[in-house]
C-alpha cells in the first residue's frame, strides 16, 4: 500500500557522511577570524546540514507541498520574531529629540 | 412554542445516551462529548471569573478603598484576568463549539485525533488544578501580564502555580489547534471542498494557525519566568544584563494574536448565524474566508503596541502603529460583509440573532477605538486608563462573548435536541447587550478623563461614571443568569427540536438532534454550495 | 493490503482508509515539530539578543565548553539519526531484526549523548559556572581570549551559562523523552507490530528524534564555537 519513497541505506550513509564532514567543516572555520561574518557562517553551515537532515532523514524531498508549508512557515515566523525583536532593541538608542519649542 | 402537534420525535440513539456511566464521559473519544466536557469546565471557570469582577465591581463603588486592601485588589483582578482569558475566552468557543462542530460541519466521522482530543481536555484541567490551587492558597497579584521583573523579582504570591497552570493549559489549546488542523485538511467529506467550508471552519482553521504558531512562544516564556523565579536562572533579569522588554516581546508575540483566538471563532459564529436568520446567502463568502486568514497572518505582527510606552524603540512602534492600523482592515471587511448580508433579508429576531445584532454593534465600537490606541500619540494619552479597559472589554466581552452566547443559542438545539424558551431567551439577549454596554461604555469616558487601571482608590470625581459602570454590571450579570435558566428549563421542559429547527443549512442540521455517535451513518457527499438559503420565511421557524 | 494484525483492527472508525489515517498522522507530527520550533525560538530570540549586546562575555563563556565533548555529542547524535533512519527503512521494508537492532543502537547512543552531558555539566559545577550565588568567573583569565576585554562584565558571562543550562537543558529534556518513545518503539517492533504494511508510529518517532538531532546542530555552534580564533 505504501506509496512513501523508500530511500537505500547507502543514500542515509551519504548523507550521514556530508553531516559529519560539514560538522568538521564547522569547527575548521571557527578558528578562523571571519569578523563579523563568523555566526552568518556557522548558522549557514548549520542550515545546510538542517536542510540535508530534513530533505534526506526526514523525507521532506518526497512529501507534498503542505508539509513544506508546514516548516517552512514556523521558520519564518521564528526569523520574523527575531529580527523584529532585536530591530527594537538596536534602534532604541537612535532617540532623535523632539525639537526644541520656541517660546 | 404553543402548537405541539407536530413535536418531532426524540432520536433513540444520540451520543447522549450511548453509556451514562461517568466512565463513559471520563474516558469519551468522542469529540461532541469532550465538547460537553468542555462547556462544563468553562462554565465553572466563567462563573468564577464573573465572581472576581462582581467583587472588583463592588469595590470601585467607592472612591475609597472600603471593601478590601490594594493588595488584595491587585490579585482580584490579576485572577480575574488569568481566569476569564486563559481558562474561559481561549478554550471558549473552539473547545466547546469547534470540538463539537468541526467534525460534523467538514462531514467526518471525529477529529483526526480522539485521544489526544481527551488529552487535551485533561490538560487543560491539569492546568485548571495548578491555576486553582494559586487561587485558593492566596492568589497571584502580578496581573495577567506576568510582567519582569515584578513576577520574577518582587511578587509575593503563587506566580510558579499559576504558570504552571498556563504552560500546561497552552498545550491543550496547541494540541486542540493541531487536531483541527489535520482534520480540516485531511477529514473532509467527498465534494467538501476549501470553498464549499463553513465560515465557522474557515475562522477555526485561522485560529488553530495562531494556537499552534503562538501558543508555544507564550509556554516557552512563562516557562522561563518560572524558571528564573524557582531556580535563579535570571533570564530576564538586568541584574545579568538581562532584558525586561524581551519578555514583553515574547509575551505580546502570544498575546496579541491570542486577541484573535478569542474573536476568530466569534467571527465564525456570527457568519453561520447572520446568514440563517436573514435567510440570505453569505454576502462576500471569499472576502469573509480570506479576511479570517490575513487577520491571523497580520495579527502576528502588530504585538509591539502595547509596547509604545514601554521604551521600546520609536521606530519599532512606527512600524508597530501601521501595522495595527492595517489589521482593522480584513476586520472590518466582515462586518461590511455582514452588513451586505442583511440587506434585502428576511431578517426574523430570535435569540442568536439579538446576539448577533449585539455583536456586530460593540465589536465596531471595540475595533474603532482599537484605532486610537494603535495611534502613537493617542495611546501616550490613554495608556494603561479605563479606556484601554474599556476597549478590550468590547471586543472580548461584547465581542467574543456575545458571539459564544449566540453560538450556545443557535446549536443548544442540536446538542441536546431540546428547544429553549425563545422569549425568555431574547429577553436575556436584550439585557446582556443593555447591560454590557452599561458597564463598559462609562470606563472609555473615566479612561479618557485619566482614570487608570489596576487601582482600587480613586478621586471623588470619577464616582458617578463607576457607580454607573457597577450598575451596568448587575443587569449584565442577571442577563447571563437568563441563559442559563433557559438552557436549564429545556433540558426538562424544552419541545423536541427535531434535526433543524432553524431551517439552517450546513452538514449539521441534516443529522439528528442529538447527534448519534458517529455522527453520519454515511459519509456525506456535498454537492451544494454552502448558505443557500431564500427568502422565503419558513411557518415552522415561527412556530 | 491487510489492515489487521492478530485479528484487531488499524483503521480506526472515524477513517476512510489508512491511507487517509496515514497521511493525518503525519501532518499531525510536522504540525507539532512546527510548535517545538517556536518553543525553543524563544530562546533563539533571548541568545541572538544578549549575544550581539553582550558578546565578549559570550565569547568567554563559550572558551569554558569543551569543543571536543561538544563535537562527540554532535558525532553522536548525528549517528544516532542515521541509526532512526535505518531504523525507518526497516520497518518499511519488513525487516523485523534490522529494525530492532537499529532502533537499540538510537538508543544507546541517545543514552551515550546523556553520558556526555551529565560529565559537561557536572564539571561546570565544579568550576562554579553555575549561576547563583556561587557562581565564579575569572575575568582576568578570560581577558586573554577576547578581542576587547575592557567590554567584559561576569554577570554578562553569567547570562551565557544561563542560556548553556536552559537551552542544553531543555534539548536534554527532548532527548529523554524520545529516550521513552524509542524504548517503546522497540518493544513493539519486537512483538512484531510493524510491517511493510504499517510502521507510522515508527516514522513518526524518527521525525521526532530528526528534530533533536536538528535542534543540537543549532545548539552546537552557537555554544561552543564562539570566537574561537
Ligand atoms: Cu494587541
Amino acid at each position: 500500500m505504501s506509496l512513501d519513497h523508500i530511500l537505500t541505506p547507502r543514500a542515509y550513509l551519504t548523507v550521514f557522511f556530508m553531516l559529519l564532514v560539514l560538522t568538521a567543516v564547522t569547527v575548521y572555520v571557527a578558528f578562523i577570524d571571519f569578523g563579523a561574518w563568523s555566526t552568518p557562517v556557522a548558522m549557514a553551515i548549520a542550515i545546510i546540514k538542517a536542510t540535508l537532515v530534513l530533505l534526506y532523514f526526514m523525507h521532506l524531498r518526497y512529501s507534498d507541498g503542505l508539509t513544506w508549508l508546514v516548516i517552512v512557515s514556523s521558520f519564518i515566523m521564528l526569523v520574523a520574531l527575531v529580527l523584529i525583536t532585536l530591530g527594537d532593541v538596536f534602534t532604541r538608542t537612535m532617540t532623535t529629540a523632539p525639537p526644541a519649542l520656541g517660546m | 412554542m404553543t402548537t405541539d402537534s407536530a413535536e418531532p420525535k426524540y432520536p433513540e440513539h444520540t451520543y447522549l445516551n450511548d453509556g451514562y456511566s461517568l466512565k463513559s464521559w471520563l474516558l469519551t473519544k468522542d469529540h461532541k462529548r469532550i465538547g460537553i466536557l468542555y462547556l462544563i469546565s468553562i462554565t465553572f471557570f466563567f462563573a468564577l471569573g464573573g465572581l472576581f469582577a462582581l467583587l472588583i465591581r463592588l469595590e470601585l463603588l467607592t472612591p475609597q478603598g472600603d471593601l478590601m486592601q490594594s493588595d488584595t485588589y491587585n490579585k482580584m483582578f490579576t485572577m480575574h484576568g488569568i481566569v476569564m482569558i486563559f481558562f474561559f475566552l481561549v478554550p471558549s468557543i473552539p473547545a466547546v463549539f469547534g470540538n463539537f462542530l468541526v467534525p460534523i460541519m467538514i462531514g467526518a466521522r471525529d477529529l483526526a485525533f480522539p485521544r489526544l482530543n481527551l488529552a487535551s481536555w485533561y490538560m487543560y484541567m491539569a492546568g485548571a488544578v495548578f491555576a486553582l490551587y494559586a487561587i485558593v492558597s492566596g492568589g497571584v497579584d502580578t496581573g495577567w501580564t506576568f510582567y519582569t521583573p515584578y513576577s520574577t523579582a518582587h511578587a509575593d504570591s503563587h506566580v510558579i502555580s499559576t504558570a504552571v497552570g498556563i504552560l500546561i493549559m497552552g498545550f491543550s489549546s496547541i494540541f486542540t489547534g493541531l487536531n483541527f488542523i489535520v482534520t480540516i485538511h485531511r477529514m473532509r467529506a467527498p465534494g467538501m471542498t476549501w470553498f464549499r467550508l463553513p465560515l465557522f471552519i474557515w475562522a477555526h482553521y485561522a485560529t488553530s494557525l495562531i494556537m499552534i504558531l503562538g501558543t508555544p512562544v507564550l509556554g516557552i516564556t512563562i516557562a522561563l519566568v518560572g524558571v528564573e523565579r524557582a531556580l535563579g536562572l535570571g533570564i530576564f533579569d538586568p541584574a545579568n544584563g538581562g532584558d525586561p522588554l524581551l519578555f514583553q516581546h515574547l509575551f505580546w508575540f502570544y498575546s496579541h494574536p491570542a486577541v484573535y483566538i478569542m474573536i476568530l471563532p466569534a467571527m465564525g459564529v456570527i457568519s453561520e448565524v447572520i446568514t440563517c436568520f436573514a435567510r440570505k446567502v453569505i454576502f462576500g463568502y471569499g472576502f469573509i474566508a480570506t479576511s479570517s486568514m490575513l487577520i491571523a497572518i497580520l495579527g502576528f505582527f502588530v504585538w509591539g503596541h502595547h509596547m509604545y510606552v514601554s521604551s521600546q524603540s520609536e521606530y519599532a512602534g512606527l512600524i508597530f502603529s501601521a501595522l495595527s492600523f492595517l489589521v482593522a482592515i480584513p476586520s472590518a471587511i466582515k462586518v461590511f460583509n455582514w452588513t451586505a448580508t442583511l440587506y434585502k433579508g428576511s431578517i426574523t429576531f430570535e435569540a442568536p440573532m439579538l446576539y448577533v445584532f449585539g455583536f456586530i454593534g460593540v465589536f465596531t465600537i471595540g475595533g474603532l477605538t482599537g484605532l486610537f490606541l494603535a495611534a502613537l500619540g493617542m495611546d501616550r494619552h490613554v495608556h494603561d486608563t479605563y479606556f484601554v479597559v474599556a476597549h478590550f472589554h468590547y471586543i472580548m466581552v461584547g465581542g467574543a462573548l456575545m458571539a459564544y452566547l449566540a453560538a450556545m443559542h443557535f446549536w443548544w438545539p442540536k446538542m441536546t435536541g431540546k428547544r429553549y424558551p425563545e422569549g425568555l431567551a431574547m429577553v436575556g439577549a436584550i439585557a446582556v447587550f443593555v447591560g454590557f454596554n452599561m458597564t463598559f461604555f462609562p470606563q472609555f469616558i473615566l479612561g479618557y478623563l485619566g482614570m487608570p487601571r489596576h487601582y482600587h482608590e480613586y478621586v471623588p470625581e470619577f464616582q458617578f461614571l463607576h457607580i454607573m459602570s457597577t450598575a451596568g454590571a448587575s443587569v449584565l450579570g442577571v442577563g447571563y443568569l437568563i441563559p442559563g435558566v433557559c438552557f436549564l428549563w429545556s433540558l426538562i421542559h424544552g419541545r423536541n427540536a427535531g434535526p433543524n429547527p432553524w431551517e439552517a443549512k450546513g452538514l449539521e442540521w441534516t443529522i439528528p438532534s442529538p447527534p448519534p455517535t458517529h455522527n453520519f451513518e454515511e459519509i456525506p457527499v456535498v454537492t451544494e454550495e454552502p448558505y443557500q438559503y431564500t427568502s422565503e420565511a419558513s411557518s415552522v421557524r415561527h412556530s | 493490503m491487510s489492515d489487521t494484525l492478530n485479528g484487531q483492527s488499524r483503521l480506526a472508525h472515524h477513517f476512510v482508509d489508512l491511507q487517509q489515517q496515514k497521511s493525518a498522522a503525519t501532518l499531525g507530527m510536522w504540525l507539532f515539530l512546527a510548535t517545538e520550533v517556536l518553543f525553543f525560538g524563544g530562546l533563539f530570540v533571548a541568545y541572538t539578543l544578549y549575544k550581539l549586546k553582550y558578546y565578549e562575555a559570550f565569547v568567554a563563556g563559550s572558551h569554558e565548553l569543551s569543543i571536543t565533548l561538544g563535537c562527540v555529542n554532535t558525532a553522536i547524535l548525528i549517528t544516532s539519526s542515521l541509526t532512526m533512519a535505518l531504523g525507518v527503512y526497516g520497518a518499511q521494508t519488513g525487516r523485523k531484526a534490522f529494525a530492532c537492532n537499529s532502533l537499540l543502537a538510537t538508543l544507546a547512543l541517545a543514552g551515550a549523548f546523556l553520558v556526555v552531558k551529565y560529565f559537561e555539566w557536572s564539571a561546570k559545577f565544579e568550576h562554579h559556572l553555575v549561576p547563583g550565588p556561587d557562581f565564579q568567573f575569572d575575568v582576568t583569565h578570560a581577558a586573554a581570549v577576547v578581542a576587547n576585554p575592557e567590554l567584559l562584565r561576569i554577570e554578562h558571562v553569567k547570562m551565557f551559562f544561563i542560556l548553556y543550562y536552559i537551552m542544553t537543558g531543555l534539548h536534554g529534556i527532548h532527548v529523554v523523552a524520545g529516550i521513552g518513545v524509542i524504548a517503546w518503539l522497540y518493544t513493539q517492533a519486537r512483538k512484531g507490530v510493524y510491517s511493510a504494511e504499517y510502521y507510522t508510529p515508527v516514522e513518526l518517532v524518527g521525525l521526532y528524534w530528526h528534530f533533536v538531532d536538528i535542534v543540537w546542530i543549532f545548539l552546537f555552534p552557537l555554544l561552543y564555537l564562539l570566537g574561537r580564533h
